[in-house]
């Protein structure tokens, strides 16, 4: 299979791959720029685990080929707190208000959460329950990701 | 909700878990990480059966492919659990399928790439011929003299029976056939799938210099992992190092060996090279493990004042075409026989247990095993007697629930100290029956139809060898044990057999040693998952972590003190009994005496010449722990909303009133409560396996097996009780899977409660919209229904 040289911009930093055109956003993410951040829980675009963000939107990485990325800006989850020391809001309320378990649909949900809330912080419950049912998570029964995004809304928005 | 103070202790506080902030920044290390970062590994793919029964022929590919089949596995030996029951029929499961295949999904053949993607491809390139035999699909047509055999074993009752399990007490007979009243139901459950976010992977390192292989897999039990393997492969444990790295999830589908671990390990070992599995979710629901596709037939004999005076059962468990490791198939027949009667007491019991073959998935426990469809049954038993007697439903609950501890139930299980009738007061009281009823009617009256239902139940918890043992498993899991260990500069670590994949046991345990040494829990580093690193245990599964581990770890941290207090008594030349561990120093009580930990350390690490003649340098010690089991119950009650015109359920409110006893961490109790509910709620309304009729999977992607998003699952509201068990050192009692166990019974309570007024009642979960119609449907066709019979599906 051929391969073909591709630029990506992940979190700000250049990754120069040379991939398979046929190869998804999310392997060429974990296997050729080692973010393996980015999780893979079905690969056909249900589940939500692998969402990051595109030019700041929400987006299945499983879904789109790594080529058609070229030139946008993603941003994961490995990107997503300013440095070692501080955490991202939202990071912050799931910890606090135990929104992970196994912690494997976690930087999905993150990454659905903070790219929600960074394009607007002000949304209705009824909004973020919307939003928020678009990834899966087999462990917390959903209700603490729900108490922690909204408690992350609250300090985005001040 | 939690009704206790803030405690003095480190135990009973909400503490933020430990393992949070390097999954939160995305440096998690899970199974299929490590293959990504591995760019030498070889990446094998399974070619898999397409037909559920046949003759495998042959298994072909150009010769390009680097392809093994079980003609290179020969030397490896067949997995074959086993019971030393006389009615269990072991079964062989090849490592690779070879002359016979026995459902669509099986492994036949492994290929390797250089990459996934070349993987992929070279598989595609295999044939597989196979001269297609009718399959086994049904449970009530393979026990019929005439049924095809899924294996030609000798069986002793019924073909392709491989469990046969009775208990009949003596009055049986007598008792039910003087009832006054005779109440039968049959409850069955579709096949589920535990569903972990994260599918199976396995990584598997071959190092050169020592011929050692460490195998990372998404394993809930890694010790007994690495004796399943080195048994198959005929080598010393040693020769195999088994970790558990962070884990998405299991809920018992990662508690059983499999197959294609074995085929890794072997065949890295024979090419000296690295080698990665990652497995597709199509391949998660074909072949990684199914579960609780059972069926029971109850029958319950009632005096008239309504007491439950017998109880009688025939289940019979689909089990698939092979039996798990190390739990076997008869996991889901002979719990449901063991633990049926559950909260209720009943003196007389009679019950058959079946597991009988089909060639299909084999099963493995799945959060709650089979007490999700046992607490179905016995709690549509409850609604569907209280109608027939005309009792009121909790009143009837009231009168039968187990009410003096320890209760010795009809199949010898003991119910140590719970809660059960308090419990059940207090969700009556806090869902205010009365006020419902006055909606209900109101609703009805502008044609909505509204449900309440209740749900009891008893959870077995952290049961050791003793309840294993009375399954006559030839592999006894049980106890568990734990290293505790000061560092010279201090610092401790906490070496466990148990293998958290999601439960916070870093954290939690961690504030169990910090209350026997008065430390910090955050200077605790607690190690697991790793057979090079932990003592030999059984891992996590069964609501059983916080009780065993929790129980070996206070043990640990009390032997671990009184060695600190003797070394700090010498120290500052006082009596031990005076010395007190809290913030880190020993202090003479009283006094502003006091030495550090690190002071303690140093001295029992690098002036061992000082210490007294009968201590050993350093500070550490083992622990164990093998209890008998000690029971956490609950009440599970949900209102619903039926729309009648389309068959939709909607949940509107779902309460639980749960005792675990004492909640170390009750953060993550709520959590484990929370979690296991949405899996209860998905179990009763939304997800099942489904088999076409020549054996084919047809849900084999999320857009076809159906887990609840936010969406669907409602808030819920928790309330705690505290019972005193002295069968748990901690006060813990298992909190794993109550919430899957109780759920599903609450919500068919509800939704049968909710389409009474048109004689519907549902035992068949999950109850899907489409049944609710059908159920509708000819309710409303015909002017004969009952709802007392009780069987509709």
């Amino acid at each position: 299979m051929n391969q073909v040289p591709l630029r990506l911009y992940v979190n700000g930093e250049r990754h120069d791959v040379t991939v398979e055109p046929r190869k998804t956003l999310a392997d060429v993410l974990r296997e050729d720029c080692g973010l393996t951040g980015t999780h893979l829980g079905c690969e056909h675009g249900v589940c939500g685990a692998c969402t990051i963000l595109a030019d700041g939107q929400p987006i299945r990485a499983c879904l789109m080929f790594a080529v058609q990325a070229e030139g946008m800006s993603l941003r994961t989850v490995e990107g997503l707190a300013p440095d070692d020391e501080e955490l991202h809001p939202v990071q912050r309320a799931f910890w606090k208000h135990h929104g992970l378990q196994c912690g494997f649909c976690t930087p999905g949900f993150l990454m659905l959460a903070a790219g929600t809330l960074e394009e607007d912080p002000d949304r209705s419950d009824e909004e973020l329950v919307d939003i928020l049912s678009s990834n899966l998570c087999r462990c917390t029964g959903y209700q603490n990701i729900l108490t922690a995004t909204k408690a992350a809304a609250a300090e985005m928005r001040e | 909700m939690t009704d206790q103070a803030e405690p003095t202790t480190w135990v009973g506080r909400s503490l933020p878990r430990f393992e949070d902030p390097a999954i939160l920044r995305g440096w998690g290390t899970y199974v299929a990480d490590i293959a990504a970062h591995d760019h030498g590994c070889l990446y094998a793919v399974f070619v898999r059966s397409p037909l559920a029964s046949g003759v495998l022929r042959e298994v072909s590919a150009p010769a390009h492919v680097r392809m093994i089949t079980a003609a290179d596995l020969a030397e490896v030996h067949p997995i074959a659990p086993a019971l030393t029951r006389p009615d269990y029929v072991t079964v062989e499961t090849p490592i690779l399928a070879h002359d016979v295949v026995r459902f669509v999904g099986e492994p036949v053949a492994l290929v390797l790439g250089d990459t996934p993607a070349e993987a992929e491809d070279a598989a595609e390139l295999v044939s597989v011929e196979i001269d297609p035999l009718p399959p086994v699909l049904d449970a009530s047509a393979a026990v019929l003299p005439d049924s095809p055999l899924v294996h030609p074993a000798d069986f002793p009752g019924d073909p392709n029976t491989v469990v046969d399990g009775r208990i009949t007490t003596g009055g049986y007979d007598e008792v039910s056939r003087g009832a006054a009243h005779t109440v039968e139901i049959e409850v069955s459950c579709s096949r589920q799938s535990a569903m972990p976010m994260e599918a199976r992977a396995s990584h598997a390192a071959y190092d050169r210099g020592s011929g050692r292989v460490t195998l990372s897999t998404t394993t809930q039990m890694p010790h007994v992992v690495r004796t399943g393997i080195a048994d198959c492969l005929g080598i010393p444990e040693d020769d195999l190092r088994v970790i558990a790295p962070d884990v998405g999830g299991g809920f018992g589908a990662k508690m059983a060996l499999a197959r294609e671990d074995v085929a890794l390990v072997h065949t890295a070992r024979r090419l000296r090279r690295n080698l990665a599995w990652v497995e597709t979710r199509e391949e998660n629901f074909l072949a990684s493990w199914h579960s609780r596709e059972q069926r029971y037939r109850v029958t319950g004999s009632f005096t008239e004042a309504g007491e439950l005076v017998a109880l009688g059962a025939d289940i019979v468990a689909d089990v698939g075409a092979y039996s798990c490791y190390p739990v076997t198939y008869g996991v889901e027949p002979l719990m449901a026989m063991a633990e049926l009667p559950g909260p209720y007491r009943v003196a007389e019991y009679a019950v058959r247990a079946r597991a009988v073959l089909s060639n299909k998935c084999p099963i493995a426990p799945y959060r709650g095993v089979s007490r999700p469809v046992q607490t179905l049954a016995m709690e549509r038993l409850m609604d569907v007697a209280a109608l027939q007697l005309g009792i009121d439903r909790l009143e009837l609950r009231e009168l039968n629930l187990v009410r003096d501890y320890p209760h010795r139930g009809p199949s010898g299980l003991i119910i140590d100290e719970s809660s059960h009738l308090e419990a059940l007061a207090r969700a009556a009281e806090l869902m205010d029956v009365e006020e419902f009823r006055e909606r209900q009617r109101a609703a009805l009256a502008q044609g909505r139809y509204l449900g309440q239902g209740f749900s009891c139940f008893a959870e077995r918890t952290g049961y050791g060898t003793p309840a294993f043992a009375a399954r006559s498993m030839v592999i006894t899991p049980g106890y568990e044990q734990v290293q505790l260990a000061f560092d010279p500069s201090g610092g401790l670590v906490l070496r466990i057999g148990a293998s958290p994949h999601g439960q916070g046991l870093r954290t939690s345990l961690a504030q169990v040693v910090a209350d026997e040494l008065g430390v910090d829990p955050g200077v605790v580093r607690v190690v697991h998952s790793d057979t090079d690193q932990t003592p030999y245990g059984w891992g996590s599964f069964g609501s059983r972590a916080m009780v065993i581990a929790g129980g070996a770890t206070r043990r640990a941290g009390a032997d671990l003190r009184d060695k600190v207090t003797r070394i700090a008594a010498d120290m500052m030349e006082c009596d031990p009994a005076d010395v007190e561990l809290a913030e880190g120093r020993a202090t003479v009580r009283g006094t502003d005496r006091s030495v550090s930990i690190p002071d303690i350390t140093r001295r029992a690490f690098h002036s061992s010449h000082l210490l007294a003649e009968d201590d050993v340098p350093g500070l550490d010690t083992t622990a164990f722990y093998n209890p008998g089991g000690t029971f956490s119950n609950a009440v599970h009650a949900a209102e619903v909303e039926v729309e009648a015109s389309s068959g939709h359920v909607r949940i509107t409110r779902f309460l639980v009133v749960e005792d675990a006893g004492v909640l170390v961490n009750p953060q993550i109790v709520e959590g484990q409560v929370r979690g296991g509910i949405a899996q209860g709620i998905a179990n009763a309304l939304y997800e099942e396996l489904i088999y076409d009729d020549a054996g084919n999977l047809v849900t084999t992607s999320l857009m076809d097996f159906l887990p609840p998003t936010m969406q669907e699952v409602p808030q819920i509201e928790i309330h705690h009780l505290h019972s005193h068990s002295d069968q748990t050192i901690t006060g813990a009692k298992g909190v794993g899977e109550g919430g899957t166990i109780g759920a599903p019974g609450a919500v068919l309570n509800a939704v049968s409660d909710a389409l009474s007024p048109l004689g519907v009642g549902f035992t068949h979960m999950p109850v899907t919209p489409a049944m609710v119609r059908t159920a509708i449907r000819s309710a409303t066709e015909t002017t004969h229904s009952s709802t007392t019979s009780g069987g509709t599906r």
